[in-house]
């Protein structure tokens, strides 16, 4: 465990002097926490929003006894909290892919190899490094987004909807499976290129399957609703045991060290 | 210290290095010569365990390369062919991360002293991607030593230094020898190898040779006597080739230049024939081939087999 801390403690040493990740890790969490909260804040002020038989007819059974107002803030609102799903995608796979390129591009990674460290555990550092950022960050962001949408909203029924446990599974379990999964890929994709930005743009591809539940949402066409959200966790299990199973097998340190260039 | 037997190392069809059987004693500095891409690259990384043999056996220290790669890692030190530092850290936060990962008990005492012992302990605080090439070789240096190890492997130390930072590097290098510590010194530099080596092994994906550098002189050129004559005519040189232990004898621009097995023994009686000949001896001396010629020639002369 040490060793892996180290690793971590490096990571953090050195990638947060990297302005681009800094300005993810802090600017990102600010507009994603933003944005559901300006949508909470425009529906706690607006008295009437329009009328609730314009809503998609999967809202209107979630939307029980609420408000046409209320339950179309509850619809927008729904819409932004996808953004705390994207935010331990992105700041992680950013994080991972100066990191590893970081290496490659240093030519640290021999003389760390040489070190009594494993390959497991240097993976699991790096990992960590890129994960906690990103979780603790979506977190935190979603704690705040709690708070004052508990201060701004007075109706309780909203407030208990905005606020579902949907949610809290979302953002605590499902958000730090994706970023495992986005590092695990960003690991990949990083042996095979030596720039950090290519690594992160290709890696952010995993961002597609959640802009298209976004959009799929906006236009009615799928709910996120609980159910979604434990079908997705159970999928992103298996496709995180695939992606580790993957990466193990890639970053041998034979591998690393002949065929990193 | 190093025992390899039949060490062999495949990249897909290629291979890297041959059947390598080598033995380093424990103390020495091993000098590993050979051209750009022979394999030296490669042995160093199979001996410290980052790449496994492909057939054949090695143990470094007493532990086996392939069943023991933790424990060779604790008790060797690789400085490798790019320094590779944290550009964006400082040099004391670089050494201290190598510490923790070597497990050394003292990290910031070992830290200090080789800061200091390097001169740059005045700069530890400083962003090594600001550190000159030769500062980041010589914390590259610092790097391998934290721990202590019993053998070091040093993979070009002075490539692209100036010749004060390759100097400040080779009276570390024997500093570090004089410490009984056993080192593995990959280099281009023919004088580097002769001024510091013990024995040297010339590689070209299979080893030519090991011996001392100066049995290497000896074997491929034998041992030459210039005798520097004020006047050397085709009289002079006839006498000395009818000399028993004379070998071969030229003339060329006004030397002597003489083969002998011994020279201790031979050189007072030729001392004296030439006198009592009427030549007027300016300067007698031993004809002495650099390593580099020895180089060529073993290197040339596999290419020519291979040929």
């Amino acid at each position: 465990m040490p060793k892996i801390w180290t690793i971590v403690d490096k990571e953090w040493a050195e990638v947060f002097k990297n302005r681009l990740v800094l300005f993810t890790v802090i600017f990102m969490p600010i507009l994603f926490t933003a944005l559901p909260l300006i949508m909470v804040a425009i529906g706690s002020s607006q008295a009437d929003m329009g009328d609730a038989t314009d809503m998609p007819a999967s809202y209107l059974e979630m939307c029980g006894d609420l408000t046409g107002s209320a339950c179309f803030t509850l619809m927008m609102v729904n819409q932004f909290l996808l953004l705390f799903m994207m935010m331990p995608l992105i700041i992680p796979v950013t994080i991972a892919a100066y990191s590893i390129v970081g290496e490659k591009t240093t030519h640290c990674l021999e003389p760390l190899l040489a070190t009594p460290i494993t390959t497991a555990e240097l993976l699991v550092g790096k990992s960590l490094a890129a994960l906690i950022p990103g979780v603790l960050a979506t977190w935190l962001s979603f704690g705040v987004f709690a708070v004052v949408a508990y201060i701004l909203v007075q109706s309780p029924e909203l407030l208990r909807r905005i606020l579902d446990p949907m949610w809290i599974i979302a953002v605590g379990l499902l958000g730090p499976l994706l970023a495992l999964a986005g590092i695990n890929v960003t690991l990949m994709v990083s042996s095979r290129v030596s720039d950090p930005r290519t690594a992160e743009q290709t890696s952010m591809m995993l961002i597609l399957p959640l802009l298209g539940l976004f959009f799929a949402q906006i236009a009615g066409v799928l709910l996120v609703n609980a159910q979604v959200m434990q079908l997705a966790a159970v999928i992103m299990v298996a496709i995180d045991a695939g992606l580790v199973y993957l990466g193990v097998r890639v970053f041998q340190r034979e591998t690393i060290l002949t065929k990193w260039k | 210290m190093i025992h390899t037997e039949n060490l062999t190392k495949k990249f897909g069809d290629r291979t890297a290095v041959e059947s390598l059987t080598l033995d380093v004693a424990a103390g020495e500095v091993f000098g590993f010569l050979g051209p750009n891409g022979a394999g030296k690259t490669t042995t160093v990384r199979m001996l410290t365990t980052l790449i496994g043999p492909t057939a054949g056996t090695a143990t470094v220290n007493g532990f086996r390369v392939g069943q023991d790669d933790t424990a060779i890692r604790r008790c060797t030190g690789i400085l490798t062919e790019t320094p590779g530092m944290y550009d964006r850290l400082s040099a004391e936060k670089n050494l201290t991360i190598f510490a923790h990962l070597y497990e050394v008990a003292d990290v910031k005492g070992q830290v200090e002293k080789y800061l200091r012992l390097l001169g740059l302990w005045d700069r530890r605080d400083d962003l090594v991607g600001n550190f000159s090439k030769g500062m980041k070789q010589k914390l590259a240096i610092c790097r391998a030593l934290l721990h202590e190890p019993a053998m070091v492997f040093l993979d070009e130390p002075t490539a692209g230094l100036d010749p004060e930072a390759a100097r400040l590097v080779h009276d570390f290098i024997e500093e570090i020898k004089t410490q009984g510590r056993t080192i593995f010194l990959c280099t281009h530099n023919l004088d580097e190898a002769d001024r510091l080596c013990d024995r040297i092994g010339v590689m070209k994906q299979r080893l030519i040779t090991v011996d001392t550098p100066a049995n290497l002189r000896k074997k491929l050129y034998g041992r030459k006597v210039v005798f520097h004559l004020r006047e050397a005519d085709d009289a002079l040189l006839t006498r000395v080739r009818a000399l028993p232990f004379v070998k071969e004898a030229q003339r060329v621009d006004g030397k002597l230049i003489i083969g002998l097995d011994d020279p201790e023994t031979h050189n007072p009686t030729l001392v004296r024939l030439l006198v009592e000949a009427g030549a007027d001896i300016q300067f007698v001396g031993e004809l002495r081939h650099s390593l580099e010629d020895v180089y060529l020639s073993l290197v040339g002369a596999t290419e020519d087999n291979h040929a």
